[in-house]
């Protein structure tokens, strides 16, 4: 602690002003909003209801609610303090693998907000939603030109809905052959959400190991294939950063053993503008709004996950369905006429048409040649981290990879510096850390995905601290790592103590005593 | 292209420390023919105001809720957000962040999260309450599933009040998860009991309050015959700021409760994204799905908020978690947060009391409308008509008048004929009375 710091903390010493904040500068503590409540204010004005005969049928909520008055100014302070302790893509580099982490355009936030897309219910008469199924449609367009397949089901909320979308159609495809097989093959690289997506349909999981050069083992998974087995879920762009080369020889070998082959399209941004899926036989992919489309995370989401669709999957789209009809579309929300062996329902309503807009928004801003480039400056970006570190960190497998880059815990070796504390002390230099440990197939993994946004100034910045880290490690500065991070909102949090007696919610403190 | 950082000096640095000629040399494990070596053929890129003026012209092809007297819910409501709630969620702090993996700089996030779990505890009336999941109809199966894992067994009872949307919801998740699902058909007139069909191989039984058709009910009986017999009861909550006036599911002995979150904080939105809630007891909190925010401290002792009982989640668990969920709605889930803590008790109270006091007015107004019968006992804000003709005819008249008159029955149920002639009507806070004597002296012109 430098001298100065000392000063200011002897100057401030938990000095309590009264409301509960303890600031220093801009670092800020927070109290919960149920610390801060004064009952009956409120940061909304409504008028006293007025006095009707209620029609509730007795079912009058009786007894306080509990939750706490504030005023607006104190709400906004609330958040805005709460805002100034998290970290975001607005904030700098967000290198985390398989996540594509890239700037969320506020183009896309502001027509997003356009009355005549925010302020629709999606039962009006579709008459007075021409324009709404118009976009639909227009990225539905895109979707299916970009992955060079011939449909596209639009409802899908996020990836993992996404991918039970599409194994609920391969599901589907398989039963009306009359066949009901068990197993599904899930590379051991592959996103959680696969083997866990295929469970919720039904299927028992069948891991594929990866061979030596991070790609499936084509023999393996051959030697795998039955006639009880469903599909492969694989990922490509996978999550060791690489494309897997073999997709053709995949496809013919699951098509050939009367199985599906579904990609997960996570990765997609390598590949938008540059690669067609359809072109290498898959038969059902989803794409990420929210990653390779720009619609913003937002702390966890809401997402977007449409999955595009080969013919023989086509029919078994879930509801609602859009057709074109005439100049306009029809829009199909029951199992009938085209839409008899739809999977049905998967979620309310349309769609996550407010992500739609955004991802639209995105796409129209790029164009044809822009998503070109911004692939192709995702995948040069990717690779330039791995040129130039590849001689301080040790890469897992040789490039070139993709849009993202795979590094492991071979460089930490014997210096007492795991994965865990070597993302810590990333958070002392500024940086969001990488994915770590993940993909699970190398030890202690690094998984950096810098996006087409990052500028190269940016870049040189961010590799000199990895390799500074990495030298730092190598020499014995163990302790460092181990008490990182310094300069967060919060030292390192203790997990273990948070699962073993969880606390889920806030209680008040009598009450939280006596249990 | 504007959101480019790269310069193409940049490119021709880069590529040389790579050690490659050009950015397709990159993709050298694609196979050749698979590599596009042009542009597809689809439009260049535009400038903002270019992208702008094009957005723009489809959202004047659509008929704005705000521009008309405007009626509908049946599982999303048009409630006033207050100008903070959106300023709250575009910080680009909250708005640009990833699920917060990494704590020490996610407590924002976090401890939003954790308050947002406590407020649905509380307006729920149940114990805990998870960081959100999709919507209302994938909460529901979520909730079916959960209650199939807790009591091993595989048979969902629905009730006839069920959103229809959620019920289909289920009955697909059902068909490929290997569950039964018995679905009670649409009631609406409130008065079938699901308890009959409770046997010892039912796992739940999801029922809807307010229902679809607005009936506000007691489960308080049906949840002591589900106990009885081993099973759950599943209560959904399709409109949340009914919470605010009527008997929360947690004082009917409720043990899970899903439901839909976009009234508070967030649009309409043309249906999405909204905001899935899933709240449960403490005893169930480990099969529950999804992600948790819980209370820890730091290595100095300072509380501070982490993702907690990731045991059960698909990053860690894989193909054995609770749910094949990742991204959910944070946002929407800070956007609901941000709103009711803005409301605050005598806000939220207060805003549930003028909604049902605007659909008591519109109900007396349309009452008086010759041949036009109310179907409900009781509702909150939002009830079913009878009218004398079938609805779905009357509402496209109605629309072609500037009126948007709620939602005809037959628009979930085409092939009842004995519902066609129903119209689902909601009113909220932002109905001004003008709009309501404009809908009734409308409809009565129609009818006439």
């Amino acid at each position: 602690m430098s001298d100065w710091s000392r000063a200011v903390s002897g100057f401030a010493a938990e000095a309590d002003t009264g409301d509960g904040h303890r600031n220093r500068g801009l670092e800020i503590e927070e109290l919960l909003l149920f610390e801060q409540d004064a009952p009956g204010r409120s940061g909304v004005d409504w008028p006293e209801p007025p006095a009707v005969a209620d029609r509730l049928g007795g079912m009058r909520r009786e007894g306080a609610i509990g939750l706490p008055g504030l005023s607006e100014p104190q709400v906004i302070r609330h958040y805005t303090r709460l805002s100034q302790k998290n970290y975001g893509i607005d904030t700098g580099i967000y290198p985390l693998g398989s996540c594509t982490m890239k700037h969320n355009p506020r183009l896309n936030e502001k027509m997003a907000r356009l009355p005549g897309f925010a302020d629709l219910h999606p039962l009006q008469p579709p008459a007075t939603v021409k324009g709404a199924l118009a976009l639909i449609d227009t990225l539905a367009h895109w979707l299916k030109a970009l992955t060079g397949m011939p449909a596209v089901a639009m409802s899908p909320a996020a990836g993992a809905h996404g991918e039970l979308c599409g194994m609920m159609c391969i599901h589907a495809a398989l039963e009306a052959r009359g066949e009901r097989r068990k197993r599904v093959l899930v590379p051991e690289s592959a996103h959680g959400t696969n083997p866990a997506t295929a469970a919720t349909c039904g299927y028992a999981v069948d891991p594929i190991p990866a061979g030596d050069a991070g790609r499936v083992d084509l023999a393996a998974l051959r030697a795998k294939l039955g006639p009880d087995v469903a599909a492969i879920m694989l990922t490509s762009p996978n999550t060791c950063g690489l494309f897997e080369s073999e997709m053709r020889a995949i496809a013919a070998a699951v098509h050939g053993a009367g199985a599906f082959f579904y990609l997960d399209g996570a990765n997609f941004n390598a590949l938008m503008g540059r690669v067609r899926p359809g072109d290498l036989g898959i038969d059902a992919m989803h794409l990420n709004l929210h990653k390779t489309f720009s619609t913003p995370h937002g702390g966890g989401g809401p997402g977007s996950g449409p999955v595009v669709l080969a013919e023989s999957l086509a029919r078994f789209a879930p509801l609602p369905w859009l057709v074109h009809d005439g100049d306009g579309f029809r829009l199909i929300e029951h199992a009938e006429g085209e839409a008899a062996a739809t999977i049905g329902r998967i979620k309310g309503f349309h769609g996550q048409i407010g992500m739609f807009v955004r991802a639209l928004a995105f796409i129209m801003s790029h164009g044809a040649d822009g998503l070109r480039q911004a692939s192709g400056d995702a995948v040069l970006n990717a690779n330039y981290v791995l040129a130039s570190l590849q001689d301080v960190l040790t890469a897992s497998y040789p490039g070139p990879a993709m849009h993202e880059v795979l590094f492991d815990d071979r460089f930490l070796h014997d210096t007492g510096v795991s994965t865990l504390d070597f993302a810590k002390a990333m958070i002392d230099e500024g940086f969001h850390p990488m994915t770590m440990y993940f993909p699970l197939i190398v030890h202690g993994a690094l998984l950096v995905e810098p996006t087409e946004n990052e500028s190269k100034a940016g870049l040189d910045r961010f590799i000199a601290v990895m390799r500074s880290l990495a030298e730092r490690a190598k020499a014995g500065e163990a302790e460092f790592f181990h008490t990182a991070p310094h300069l967060a909102p919060r030292r390192r949090l203790d997990e273990t103590a948070a699962a073993r007696k969880p606390v889920l919610r806030w209680r008040k403190p009598a009450q939280a005593a006596a249990e | 292209m504007r959101y480019l950082s790269l310069t193409d000096d940049d490119r021709r640095v880069m590529l040389a420390t790579i050690g490659a000629a050009r950015i397709d040399d990159l993709y050298r494990d694609v196979p050749t023919d698979a590599l596009l070596d042009r542009p597809l053929d689809l439009p260049c890129g535009m400038g903002e105001l270019a992208v702008e003026r094009a957005l723009a012209t489809l959202a004047a092809r659509n008929v704005a809720a705000g521009s008309v007297p405007f009626f509908l819910g049946a599982g999303t409501y048009r409630h006033h957000v207050p100008a903070a709630v959106d300023y709250i969620v575009q910080r680009g702090e909250f708005l640009t962040s990833y699920t917060p993996y990494q704590p020490e700089i996610a407590q924002g996030t976090l401890q939003a999260l954790f308050e947002y779990q406590t407020q649905l505890a509380l307006i729920t009336g149940m114990d805990v309450a998870n960081a959100s999941l999709y919507d209302g109809a994938t909460a529901t199966a979520e909730a079916a599933m959960m209650a199939n894992r807790l009591t091993r067994r595989k048979k969902v009872i629905l009730g006839g009040g069920l959103h229809p949307h959620y019920a289909e919801t289920v009955a697909t998740y059902a068909h490929f998860n290997g569950f039964t699902v018995v679905a009670r058909p649409p009631d609406p007139a409130a008065s079938d009991d699901p308890a009959v069909l409770i046997d010892g191989e039912t796992s739940c039984v999801i029922v809807q309050n307010p229902g679809i058709f607005g009936q506000v009910r007691d489960f308080g009986a049906l949840a002591a015959s589900c106990h009885k017999a081993g099973a759950l009861m599943v209560v959904v909550v399709a409109e949340a700021v009914s919470l605010g006036l009527v008997k929360p599911p947690g004082a009917m002995a409720a043990d899970i409760v899903a439901g839909e979150g976009q009234s508070l904080g967030n649009a309409i939105g043309f249906g999405g994204p909204h905001l899935g809630l899933f709240a449960t007891r403490d005893h169930h909190m480990r099969q529950m799905p999804g992600r948790l925010v819980g209370e820890t401290h730091d290595a100095e002792g300072r509380r501070g908020y982490v993702l907690t009982l990731s045991a059960r989640e698909q990053h860690i668990r894989r193909e054995k978690a609770t749910s094949n969920i990742c991204t959910n709605s944070g946002l929407c889930a800070l956007g609901f947060a941000a709103h009711l803590a803005l409301l605050g008790e005598s806000g939220f109270t207060r805003l549930a009391a003028l909604n049902h006091a605007a659909a008591v007015a519109l109900a007396e107004r349309l009452e008086g409308v010759p041949g036009v019968r109310i179907v409900n006992d009781s509702f909150f804000n939002e009830f079913t008509l009878r009218l004398p003709r079938q609805a779905a005819a009357v509402v496209d008249a109605l629309a072609a008048k500037g009126v948007l008159a709620g939602v005809p029955a037959s628009r979930f149920w085409p092939d009842r004929p004995e519902l066609a002639d129903l119209l689902l009507v909601a009113a909220t806070e932002t109905n001004t009375e003008a709009e309501m004597d404009n809908f009734a002296a409308a409809l009565r012109e129609q009818l006439r």
